[in-house]
């Protein structure tokens, strides 16, 4: 036990982070600590929580996607488009979104690794790219969906106070802990993020797993893009402005090595809480300012990155 | 002399494509005007609001020919620009507003460099905290306002000032480009950034200082993107501690990355990125000035294609395929 | 007879400018471990690239009982049973031990995801058979070398390797981990496994292996019985030239004042898992050569004394001075120079140009704010290019586009303009052409006339008995031998290699 304790250490302190953190907003703000509000920290943060669960798989292998916000605000903007303008119904609509989605994304992973491009430049291309077409869709770049009666029903789902953003983004951190845990496809994951040439070496199908990759990335934040469509009411080309790097801090602060190999999926459900809960914490309090949760975050991101730091020279030193 | 022309051929061309296109769709392009004892102008244009992305080139230049990469210099801006209005509100003189925010600049840069040079975290990483926290400083100091300036302030003469009909910013961009040049190849400097960039362990072989040139070259950073958004703030006299800067860490890289300086450091070219910024800025510019025929949004379809094209010319894989094809065709 | 495991014959491989392998043969039998051995350039890595198909061969062919044989990737020798285990083990670190023995092949329950029970049951089964036994549970980087090395040996053998590589497996563990692991080997030979083992340590290759095949400059030049083969034959097959043939001195420089200044003293320097500890002392106009196989703690030593790795202990003077904290910039400014052992990560900056090369160094002790103007540089770089006849067609030549010969001397012309006192040289003729081999001995010579104190290593004895007037033999990481005057005999430096000296015999 005392050695899965020590294999997990960067998760434990991750949750010891969001535990403590909880407690002090539960003792602090009366009203905080109920399932209400705790459900709403889900609700209001299901897309950022889609697009970090997409991201965890692309920083396991050790790459990065800057074009997940881009995604999200074109994924919005189609869904919306092909329901209002187009007439499909909403059962139509998702599926085709999300095909798109994933289609953008392994074109991605394709060009990254058929052509040793870094992944940093090729999602940023993407960004480009689909924020670029997010906005050109329609010219007022905001398309309103909420009198939409199969939207209005979708919004009004709730099942113990968790609303269907809620459930998507839960269902998402399952669905990738099983992949990545109890498929070959997952382990792959792991493998090219621990050692590339290793895991090529060892017969591992490389090519598909990263295409795989980046295809999984769109796709979880073109749901993003669906729950935000649901949520809010609209399609909007400039939503998700920077949510990149939000998600890539969810990530690194669930103890996801950034560069790669190390860190897994219920890591990155625990750095969304704990991102939840910063940015909740200033509508409670009213002294404290928005302002401070990004200096808060990144704040914790150093903390985080030093403590990798530090048992990787630890771990050096060791051998 | 014929390297370093070989180097920009690339960007040169296709700068030299850009303004075709314009040449032939849009001859105004090139017209000059002096318009109450101001120089104006399409290029004018370019160069007057490619300013802070031109800035940001020449220090991110130096940074990735170091190996290394800065993704907080948007909000580098964003900080300084929200240091001088604060300052100016509390009727700080004009000079020492302007020394507060490159002050400001340099110790974000400082902190950059310290971690990634002392506590070893990969530069990506690193400079990553601060784009996180930097526009939470830039909020914290504006209170989460806009912060204006007042319009009759001398310390918009930075954005909108001219002096001898060329517009202030172009002027700020010569003489940092002028003066950096002249740093890098008039001292030491620029060989022991290639030489760090080109190979690491040799240069400390060779008993190079790697640590305090790397931390150099992101305070040089630092300052460069405090320029930046000082002009930024200039020009619109406020301090937009959200917007100012958004997404002009990605411009930068990219101008760097087409004007012929490889990502993993080693041989780069200064001219070469100050093209690559103006070639980022006429696109916008070109979009711009056929107004209602083309939408402003498909710059950013563009860029992602020049990002791609630039990207796969620099690709020894893919010149390694299609040498293979070609081969066995014939 | 049953057809040997493995049969190599003619194999010819040719790289631009060096032919690595000339027609080589090598045969390896079932259930025995064979010895491949040979110093740097001697083609042992090239055999085995292409063996394990990581390289194609331009002639000759390779049978695997009997039948031939083609595998153009790892994978794919993998699959007909040929593997390999580098001493970089090739695994992946952050995955289980049991993953990593069963990736690609993990057991799967009905619906297609993983039996990670029934993985780890497979995967203890498999390392308990092999003597291993460890958590197969836990995350491979948190074994030993030893385990990891041995976690990858059971890989290869739960997908029914039938031959073995095993290429300097040994390099980094202590003797109870090479102990382990000769155990596995041993086990592995018994159940009829033909294994290939790949090592500079002599010891070992008398303790495990039946059968010895040396090569030197890409070609075979015997297979032996271990146990019909003395240790002194042995180093002399690998060094070339008969031992007797080589024993004459050519340079016949006359010994060093002991009153000639010291310009190096170390007393007790060691750094673990490295070399020492060791004492040396580097008069002022005399070559130190230091003798040994690849691995006996040769370059280790320059890289302590030039300050790149911290040193454990001991003390170090420079010119008469105590270094406390050493550093390369140190080491430089105290009049030091090292061309280092591997030019291509260490020494050059291959896209920089010749003059940027040479003045590297120069311009490094200057700061960055004093730069030595253009018209200097192009004077300084120029007179050295011409001093040491370094051809390039201009001083703005990319450096990376010269021969070895000529990196090799632009990196010795960074260090001469410095004009150190002390120049440390790891291997400056390896892999470089016969002409620029003369130049650079002639020219260590010359500055030892000058007064320079010089240490040189070489893999060559006979270049090394040449330059040097003291020689120190290093073996297992230790120095083992001090040889002057009439003592330096490459016959007596390979006695004292092969750990022959004081009628001790195998």
């Amino acid at each position: 036990m005392t050695a899965a304790l020590r294999r997990n250490w960067p998760l434990l302190g991750t949750a010891l982070v969001l535990v403590v953190l909880y407690a002090a907003a539960s003792l602090a703000f009366p009203g905080f600590a109920s399932l209400y509000q705790f459900a709403h920290l889900f609700d209001d943060n299901a897309t950022l929580g889609l697009a970090a669960v997409g991201m965890t798989f692309v920083i396991l292998s050790g790459g990065i996607d800057l074009s997940v916000g881009a995604v999200i605000a074109l994924a919005s903007m189609v869904l919306a488009l092909l329901m209002k303008d187009g007439g499909w119904s909403i059962w139509a609509a998702v599926p085709a979104v999300l095909a798109m989605g994933a289609a953008l994304g392994a074109c991605m992973g394709a060009i990254i690794h058929v052509f040793r491009l870094p992944p940093f430049l090729v999602t940023l291309a993407g960004m480009f790219l689909a924020r670029g077409a997010a906005l050109l869709l329609t010219p007022d770049k905001r398309i309103e969906m909420s009198s939409k009666a199969e939207i209005e029903s979708l919004s009004s789902v709730l099942i113990q106070n968790f609303n269907l953003p809620a459930m998507v983004f839960l269902a998402a951190v399952a669905l990738a802990w099983a992949a990545l845990r109890f498929t070959r496809f997952g382990r792959t994951v792991y493998a090219i993020g621990s050692d590339e040439s290793a895991a090529r070496l060892m017969g591992l199908p490389t090519a598909s797993t990263r295409i795989g990759i980046y295809a999984i990335s769109a796709l979880c934040a073109t749901a993003g893009g669906i729950v935000q469509v649901i949520g809010t009411g609209a399609g909007d080309a400039s939503a998700a402005l920077l949510l990149e790097l939000d998600a890539i801090a969810a990530v690194v602060i669930g103890g996801t090595v950034l560069a790669g190999g190390r860190g897994s999926v219920i890591g990155t459900l625990l750095g969304v809480l704990i991102l939840a809960i910063i940015t909740a914490i200033p509508s409670y309090h009213g002294t404290l300012n928005s302002w401070w949760t990004k200096i808060a975050i990144g704040l914790l991101l150093l903390v985080f990155v030093l403590l990798q730091r530090l048992s990787q020279r630890w771990a050096a030193g060791k051998t | 002399m014929s390297s370093t022309l070989r180097q920009l051929i690339w960007p040169l061309a296709a700068l030299a494509l850009l303004l075709g296109f314009n040449a032939a769709f849009h001859p105004s392009f090139f017209h000059f005007q002096i318009h109450d004892g101001r120089l104006s102008g399409s290029i004018i244009d370019v160069l007057n609001q490619g300013a802070p992305v031109l800035l940001l080139a020449l220090g991110m230049t130096l940074v990735i020919g170091t190996g290394g990469i800065d993704l907080s210099v948007g909000a580098i801006m964003a900080v300084a620009g929200a240091v001088a209005a604060a300052a100016l509100r509390e009727h700080a003189p004009v000079a020492l507003a302007i020394a507060a925010a490159l002050g400001a600049g340099a110790a974000a840069g400082v902190w950059n460099g310290s971690l990634v040079t002392l506590a070893g975290i990969p530069p990506i990483i690193a400079t990553l905290i601060l784009m996180v926290a930097g526009r939470g400083v830039a909020q914290l100091i504006t209170h989460g306002e806009t912060l204006l300036i007042k319009s009759d302030s001398a310390f918009n003469v930075i954005g909108r000032g001219v002096i001898l009909g060329v517009p202030v910013p172009i002027l700020i961009f010569l003489a940092a480009a002028l003066g950096l040049s002249i740093l890098v190849r008039l001292t030491a400097l620029g060989l022991f950034i290639e030489a760090i960039g080109g190979n690491e362990q040799a240069s400390r072989y060779a008993g190079v200082r790697v640590g305090p040139i790397r931390l150099a070259v992101y305070l040089l950073m630092g300052v460069l993107a405090a320029a930046a958004g000082l002009i930024d703030a200039a020009d619109i006299a406020a301090a937009d501690a959200n917007n100012s800067g958004l997404y002009l860490e990605l411009d930068a890289i990219l101008a760097v990355v087409i004007g012929g300086t490889a990502l993993t450091g080693g041989r780069f070219t200064l001219l070469g990125s100050i093209i690559g910024a103006i070639i980022i800025q006429t696109l916008s510019t070109t979009i711009l000035s056929f107004g209602r025929n083309m939408p402003v949004e498909l710059n950013l379809v563009i860029k992602a294609a020049v990002v791609l094209v630039v990207c796969l010319l620099q690709s020894s894989e893919l010149r390694r395929l299609l040498t293979r094809t070609w081969r066995r065709s014939q | 007879m049953s057809d040997p495991l493995i049969e190599m014959r003619g194999i010819v491989k040719t790289y631009p400018g060096v032919r690595a392998l000339d027609g080589v043969d090598f045969t390896l039998h079932h259930g025995e471990v064979h010895a491949l051995v040979g110093e740097n350039g001697a083609g042992k890595s090239t055999l085995i690239r292409i063996l394990t198909g990581a390289e194609r061969r331009d002639a000759g062919r390779v049978l695997l009982e009997g039948s031939p044989i083609e595998p153009h990737t790892p994978v794919q020798a993998q699959r007909l049973g040929i593997a390999t285990v580098y001493q970089e083990v090739n695994l992946v670190p952050d995955l289980s031990v049991a993953e990593n023995i069963m990736l690609g092949r993990e057991p799967r329950k009905a619906w297609g995801a993983i039996d990670r029970r029934a993985m780890d049951r497979r995967a203890e089964q498999v390392a308990s058979g092999l003597g291993l036994h460890v958590d197969v549970t836990q995350p491979l980087r948190s074994c030993s070398i030893a385990v990891q090395q041995m976690v990858a040996v059971a890989r290869a053998v739960d997908q029914k390797a039938r031959a073995l590589v095993l290429d300097e497996p040994t390099s980094s563990l202590d003797a109870g981990e090479t102990e382990q692991l000769f155990a596995l080997v041993r086990r592995l030979r018994g159940q009829g496994l033909g294994i290939v083992f790949i090592t500079h340590f002599l010891e070992q290759v008398y303790e495990i292996s039946d059968r010895i095949t040396i090569l030197r400059g890409g070609r075979c030049v015997g297979t032996h019985v271990a146990d019909d083969l003395p240790r002194l034959a042995l180093v002399s097959l690998m060094l070339g030239k008969a031992a007797e043939a080589a024993a004459t001195r050519e340079r016949g420089a006359g010994e060093v004042a002991p009153t000639a200044p010291r310009r190096l003293e170390a007393r007790g320097l060691w750094r673990r898992g490295a070399v020492g500890p060791l004492d040396l002392t580097l008069r002022a106009g005399e070559v130190l050569g230091f003798a040994g196989l690849l691995g006996s703690g040769r370059s280790e030593t320059v890289r302590l004394l030039f300050g790149v790795d911290v040193r454990s202990g001991g003390s170090l003077v420079i010119n008469n001075r105590p270094i406390a904290r050493h550093s390369p910039r140190r080491a430089i400014a105290a009049g030091m120079a090292l061309a280092p052992e591997d030019r291509r990560a260490a020494g050059l900056v291959p896209e920089l140009s010749v003059r940027e090369n040479i003045m590297l160094a120069f311009q490094g002790a200057r700061g960055w704010a004093r730069r030595l103007g253009g018209r200097e540089q192009n004077a300084l770089a120029a007179k050295f290019v011409q001093a040491l006849s370094i051809s390039t067609p201009d001083l703005e030549k990319p450096v990376g586009q010269l021969s070895g010969g000529n990196q090799q001397k632009v990196i010795l012309a960074r260090w001469l303009l410095m004009e150190p006192g002390i120049l440390l040289l790891d291997e400056p003729t390896r892999g470089i052409d016969i002409g620029a081999k003369q130049q650079i001995e002639s020219l260590v010579d010359d500055l030892r006339a000058k007064g320079m104190a010089i240490i040189f290593i070489s893999g060559e004895l006979e270049e090394v008995v040449r330059v040097s007037q003291r020689i120190v033999v290093l073996r297992d990481r230790r120095a083992v031998a001090e040889l002057t005057g009439a003592d330096r005999h490459v016959h007596t430096v390979m006695q004292h290699i092969a750990g022959e000296t004081g009628g001790k015999h195998v």
